[in-house]
């Protein structure tokens, strides 16, 4: 489609920019201004160049964070688009129990963060919770709040739980745009399982996934809410991620030189893998027509 | 073309999907004594005295007005300034226009916690530091762009041609917009409300740091509850469900654009 | 209404002078000679604009890791930075 090339478009967009920019341009230049200086009182700060700069990208508790979050980003990506799409390929396509399926996967996604956490609190809970108690009676020594490694299988869990229903949402919308000619074709070719999958569902796939992967990768490097409600990103630091030591940095201890130098570096990063999956975006929508 | 395979796994992973709700739901029925005391699959003594306590307890159901009262004032803005942008994003070619489109999105990408830092100050400055319309302005920063994303994908979907013959009949821009676009969009409307809802209601980070007493949210009030020691878990399950049940009365009205909304409108 | 809790420096606010002034000096080149997206050595085909930002983004990246890698002072990175941003306006 053409679009009318006219620069009073402008006119139209003013009000978003205006709103958005008020909660985004103006704080992000309050940060730069924060992150060379070492502010003590609230008009008294003092010039240190890079100095935070530099200290915030030697603090090992950061590495730390930050090891924790790709580890943890890349881990439920491996799982939740393969499961994802599996459990898509599964759906019912047309027909009142397609409805259903639609409705019941979709239940999670609807849920606040913050109740997600409270959720698997309570249901990883050995004494009160369902798969905490199921687990101690199978013999396995489970318990979130004092085992890191069981903590961080728990926020694992939580997030597979509740986002694997987002990538079966969008591959099931892209199985169904598939027409049936195609499937007819490939009967008459006597093609596999695995052919039609190789060769006619995955590649229309392709868009869709590229937004799955899109908005796990993001969201999941902002997570926040859950481990926070689960055990305030503990026991010790297992489970704190970038969002939730950039909060114990800012609103924690008020360190605001450290926190506004690193609000810039993680904005950074951001700004990187968004501009990657924008151009990857763009590129499948022109190949899409 | 199904099998009986396949119908097993897909209900085996609906029951798994559905067991922590239930399991909250189980216990939002409970007294907390049978809860502490032993493990059963169905409330002994089934009560609702959690539920009445919550919409009794002024700390409690204020926490949930706020809320409401937040997220109503953020759909609105939201939906009123992306209507007119995303028409502009989806008609016209203008300067600057991908950069715009390219920034709008790394707002709704980026770690609230990325802005939070000068945000109490910020809102002190204007006044509207624990207010409603605070709440709801700050969360425009993530559903603004994507409400814009989501109406722009609608919007593109709608050919050209319907505005052209609008205007060569000599309507206006803003009749044509609200008598003929405006209805001819009107799924892709409610499924962006639907969102910015959605989004709106479940943030916690930023409402929980611009309130105090005035606007608290629920989800804040949950949270002190989990720190307090003695947990009541009965009454937290029921604040639980409670929270779910708004979007669970709209979900079977989108679900056939959910993973338009869910995918930025670009599905 | 007081704006002293945003903390300005002199060096903040050129900064910040300078990138909109850059935002202007873009609009009105545009307006002089505009730009077509065109394909250079970077996998995709990019406007001025996108070279630019690509530019900016980049040498952010190369601040970053000088100063992890080094104590010296930044104005030694910024001709590689500069020369970073040329390349890619140029080339990309």
């Amino acid at each position: 489609m053409d679009k009318w090339e006219d620069n009073k478009a402008w006119f139209l967009v003013v009000p978003v920019f205006l709103i958005v920019a008020f909660s985004a341009i103006i704080p992000l230049m309050t940060v730069v201004n924060y992150s060379i200086q070492d502010i003590l009182a609230p008009g008294k700060g003092v010039f240190v160049g890079v100095e935070w700069f530099r200290e915030i990208l030697s603090d090992s508790r950061l590495h730390g964070a930050l090891i924790r979050q790709i580890i943890y980003t890349f881990s439920i990506l491996a799982i939740e688009i393969p499961l994802g799409i599996m459990i898509a390929l599964l759906m019912p396509a047309r027909g009142f129990s397609s409805s259903i399926s639609l409705v019941i996967v979709a239940i999670p996604l609807l849920i606040p963060w913050n109740v997600v956490g409270t959720i698997f609190q309570i249901f990883g809970r050995g004494d009160i919770g369902l798969g905490g108690a199921f687990l101690h009676k199978i013999g396995i020594d489970y318990n979130y709040a004092s085992d890191s490694v069981d903590a961080w299988l728990t926020v694992l869990t939580m997030d597979v739980w509740h986002w694997t229903p987002l990538v079966v949402l969008l591959c099931f919308a892209g199985l169904r745009a598939i027409p049936d000619a195609y499937y007819q074709a490939a009967k008459i070719d006597g093609a596999s399982k695995w052919a039609v999958f190789r060769f006619i569902q995955l590649p229309k796939l392709k868009g869709v996934l590229i937004i799955a992967v899109l908005l796990r990768f993001m969201d999941s490097f902002m997570i926040y809410t859950e481990p926070f409600v689960l055990s305030g990103g503990g026991p010790g630091n297992a489970t704190t991620f970038l969002s939730q030591y950039l909060a114990q940095l800012a609103i924690g201890q008020f360190d605001l030189g450290p926190a506004a130098a690193f609000s810039l570096i993680y904005f950074l990063i951001i700004l990187l893998f968004c501009f990657i999956f924008y151009t990857f975006m763009q590129n499948a929508e022109k190949e899409n027509g | 073309m199904r099998t009986k395979k396949q119908s097993f796994l897909l209900i085996l992973y609906f029951i798994l999907l559905m067991l922590p709700i239930y399991w909250l739901i189980n216990m939002s029925l409970k007294t907390n004594i049978e809860i502490n005391g032993s493990l059963t699959l169905f409330p002994d003594n089934f009560t609702f005295a959690n539920y009445i306590k919550i919409f009794t307890d002024a700390s409690w159901y204020t926490g949930y007005l706020n809320s409401i009262k937040y997220v109503v004032i953020n759909t609105l803005i939201s939906l009123s300034v992306a209507l007119p942008a995303a028409y502009a994003f989806s008609r016209y070619k203008f300067l600057g226009d991908k950069h715009l489109f390219f920034w709008l999105l790394t707002n709704r990408m980026s770690p609230p916690a990325v802005f939070l830092l000068p945000f109490f100050q910020l809102y002190q400055t204007v006044g509207l530091f624990d207010t409603h319309v605070g709440v709801a302005l700050a969360h425009c920063l993530f559903n603004v762009p994507l409400s814009v994303w989501i109406l722009e994908g609608f919007m593109s979907g709608i050919p050209k041609e319907i505005d052209e013959t609008a205007f060569i009949d000599g309507y206006s821009f803003p009749k044509f917009f609200i008598s003929i676009f405006i209805p001819l969009i009107r799924a892709g409307i409610g499924v962006t409300a639907f969102f910015c809802f959605m989004f709106s209601w479940v943030e916690l980070l930023l409402a929980r740091t611009l309130t105090t007493v005035n606007a608290k949210p629920i989800s804040a009030i949950m949270t002190r509850t989990v720190s307090a020691s003695g947990m009541d878990w009965g009454l937290l399950a029921a604040a639980g469900v409670l929270t779910i049940i708004p979007g669970i009365i709209v979900i079977w009205f989108v679900r056939n654009h959910m993973a338009k909304g869910f995918a930025l409108g670009r599905v | 209404m007081s704006m002293e809790w945003m903390a300005w420096t002199p060096v903040t606010a050129c900064f910040f002078i300078f990138i909109i002034l850059m935002l202007i000096g873009m609009t009105v080149w545009h307006q002089i000679s505009p730009t077509f997206e065109s394909k250079g050595f970077l996998p995709m085909k990019t406007t001025r604009g996108d070279r630019l930002f690509i530019g900016l983004l980049g040498s952010a990246y190369i601040y970053l890791i000088w100063i992890i890698i080094t104590e010296a002072s930044l104005w030694f990175v910024m001709p590689i930075a500069l020369l970073y941003i040329f390349i890619v306006m140029k080339f990309g």
